[in-house]
């Protein structure tokens, strides 16, 4: 590992379970990853992989019941943070790290019109007026792009569209101009047409303002398109860390090439044929031993089912944790390289 | 090409809009449904597709007769499906069957999946005596890959792939000729959408059913689909082939809808041409004069505030578009 201030985000070795005794659930078992600024990290998993929990407890907004943080660490700028000061935690939140989440609609007071939500943090946190804060909030509107901004700051979250409520969270997450964002399925609810316009404006506003990026997704072709790196979780570890281009052309983990050969493309040649990976993801309170992937895993061996298999470097900042992971990269996927693509 | 088993004509679904408790008056429409035409032939898939709120699952409601048309027609196997009553209606039942987007809310939580795929044979006794039932359930279950030891378990014993597969095997008891699947995989996981798109698949194959297939996902689309229908805003703005539609999409709506799609390849970045529409679909209950897509469309002239296109094969394309400037796209080959 490298200097612990170098990072703006380094999270190591994390551990969280919920509920008590036998029902206990181990959501997350050990992840770490980092973030620097300007980069986009994706974490990619599916449901009940941890990768929310991760970022709520990075954030400090993990609930705590029915959520115990077991071990480990969060350092931002080299301060950790697990344990710190609530009043310092918060005081962080906004200012230096803010999320966005899946739903805006629900992150979003129906009863206070959506410039005064934005206007709150203007006031409070720099003591503005009410109309200097209120004219700020339409600025940030303007900046994510909402026609009429100094109209629309009057309205409330109904008479947005579900786009331009994402874009309202997008504009409140950044009023304090953080260092780091973490977004967490921001354009899971929303349809493709939108979804490309949101995308696009958070790699705007990430390369305009440096700041780092987290983006939670289960959705590959989203990671394709904006992520430097990518952390793909399962069972609540990070089963494979590399660049986006390594992850895609050499994937080092079965899990991870069984999503890749999962997912129906647009750009498929017509009756290409899907692979789905059999079986369901591990309950959490019952994970397998060993590999927690072994009992869908095509490639199990006898020492899957025994031996956890940590994170194993693969050169070229490529870790993944499975032990035959040279052997799945030297083997080139007999997938399609050569796609059609529809342009205009 | 064979008969079509569904023909619909000029399907029109509006919904009043009402103001007022006691004296409720109508003061506007939504138009959900605006004049769809398609055909489904015996042993195909055709894909809907659309975006939110274009009444791609209003179409389908309608066509399982469990909303009524505003006007239009349908006929299935040549008999008017609108005019069907009493023992006609649940005879016909039997041909199509339905397969819902939510596996949470689509099955009872208080019957055991036992009961669920039996159910069918309540209603339509003829399709199973009563003593061969539960070996007939079991069947089902086996065949959509559930244990059959588990038919007495329910629902919430099962995982959201395992409750899509229990709806499968309910739609698939009475040997339907057609079945509507409204998103059947949008609720799962990319690992569990693959496995129930092969065994829908493998089901098409086995029983030669015809899936009217209505998704948002234009990959699941093109995957499964022999056709595809692309609707917006309550109309169907262009159709053909899968083929025709991903490689020669001429509608401008379509060539923005596929150029926003993210493709998993990284290496594709930045060599996709991207087509961005501007804002958001205008409400149905208001919508634009003329052609419904002009007001975020790259390619609007004044003609199309006026005119509203028709759905038909123009000079230089090989299928229909809605759309007085359909062009095919430039193709671009990524090797």
């Amino acid at each position: 590992m490298t200097v612990a201030a170098s990072h703006l985000l380094e999270v190591e070795d994390l551990h969280v379970e919920f509920g008590q005794g036998r029902d206990t659930a181990s959501v997350l078992n050990g992840v770490g990853y980092h973030v620097d600024e300007g980069e986009t990290l994706a974490v990619l998993g599916e449901s009940g992989s941890g990768k929310s929990v991760t970022a709520q407890t990075v954030m400090g907004i993990l609930d705590t019941p029915p959520g115990r943080i077991t071990g480990g660490s969060v350092r931002f700028r080299g301060e950790e943070l697990l344990g710190a000061d609530p009043e310092r935690r918060r005081m962080l939140r906004g200012e230096s790290m803010a999320m966005i989440f899946q739903d805006a609609l629900s992150a979003l007071n129906p009863v206070y019109s959506v410039g005064f939500q934005i206007a709150e943090q203007f006031r409070f946190r720099r003591g503005m007026s009410r109309k200097d804060a209120m004219a700020r909030a339409a600025e940030m509107l303007d900046l994510v792009r909402i026609p009429n901004a100094k109209q629309r700051v009057r309205e409330y979250p109904h008479q947005f569209s579900g786009g331009m409520r994402q874009r309202a969270m997008i504009a409140m997450s950044l009023a304090l101009d953080p260092e780091l964002l973490i977004a967490d399925e921001p354009t899971t609810a929303l349809d493709v047409t939108v979804q490309a316009q949101i995308m696009e404006l958070l790699d705007e506003l990430r390369r305009e303002r440096g700041m780092g990026l987290i983006l939670i997704t289960h959705d590959l072709g989203v990671v394709a398109e904006v992520a430097d790196r990518i952390a793909v979780m399962y069972a609540g570890r990070i089963v494979e860390h590399t660049d986006a281009a390594t992850l895609y052309a050499h994937p080092g983990h079965p899990y991870t090439r069984g999503l890749m050969d999962s997912v129906p493309r647009v750009d498929d040649v017509a009756g290409a044929a899907l692979r789905p990976i059999p079986g369901l993801p591990p309950s959490l309170s019952a994970i397998p031993p060993g590999c927690p992937f072994h009992p869908r895993c095509a490639h199990a061996e006898d020492v899957c089912a025994a031996e956890v298999p940590l994170l194993r470097e693969l050169g070229g900042d490529h870790q993944a944790a499975c032990h035959f992971a040279e052997r799945f990269v030297a083997e080139d996927p007999d997938r399609p390289t050569t796609h059609e693509v529809v342009s205009r | 090409m064979s008969e079509p088993i569904l023909q619909v004509r000029d399907l029109v679904k509006h919904f009043p809009v009402t103001r007022g408790v006691v004296f409720r008056r109508t003061i506007g429409h939504v138009r959900a449904v605006d004049g769809v035409s398609l055909d489904l032939h015996p042993g195909e898939t055709l894909g809907v597709v659309g975006e939110s709120g274009c009444g791609k699952s209003t179409l389908a409601q309608v066509l399982m007769r469990l909303t009524p048309p505003t006007s239009g027609t349908a006929t299935f196997e040549g008999q008017d499906l609108f005019a069907k009553r009493g023992a006609d209606l649940t005879a016909w039942r039997r041909d199509m069957q339905i397969v819902l987007q939510d596996p949470y809310t689509s099955l009872n939580p208080r019957k055991t999946v036992g009961d669920v795929v039996g159910e069918p044979f309540d209603i339509h006794p003829e399709v199973a005596p009563k003593g061969d039932r539960r070996r007939r359930v079991q069947e089902l279950l086996e065949v959509v890959g559930l244990n059959p030891e588990h038919i007495r378990r329910y629902p919430h014993q099962f995982s959201g792939g395992q409750r899509q597969r229990i709806g499968i095997a309910r739609a698939l008891a009475l040997r339907p000729k057609v079945i509507v699947c409204d998103e059947p995989v949008s609720a799962l996981d990319v690992s569990i959408q693959a496995q129930v798109l092969n065994l829908l698949s493998d089901l098409q194959r086995e029983f030669g059913l015809a899936y009217l297939f209505i998704a948002h996902d234009l990959g699941v689309v093109r995957h499964l689909c022999d056709r595809v229908a692309v609707m917006y805003l309550g109309s169907i703005v262009e159709t053909g082939t899968a083929e025709e539609i991903y490689t020669r999409a001429s509608h401008p709506y379509t060539q923005a809808l596929l150029s926003s799609v993210p493709v998993p390849d990284p290496s594709l970045r930045g060599r996709r041409e991207a087509i961005r529409l501007e804002g958001d679909v205008p409400s149905p209950a208001d919508p634009p004069s003329g052609c419904r897509f002009r007001t975020r469309c790259p390619k609007a002239a004044p003609v199309c505030a006026e005119d509203p296109p028709a759905l038909e094969v123009r000079d230089g394309t090989d299928h229909p578009a809605a759309c007085h400037f359909a062009a095919p796209p430039h193709l671009v080959r990524a090797d």
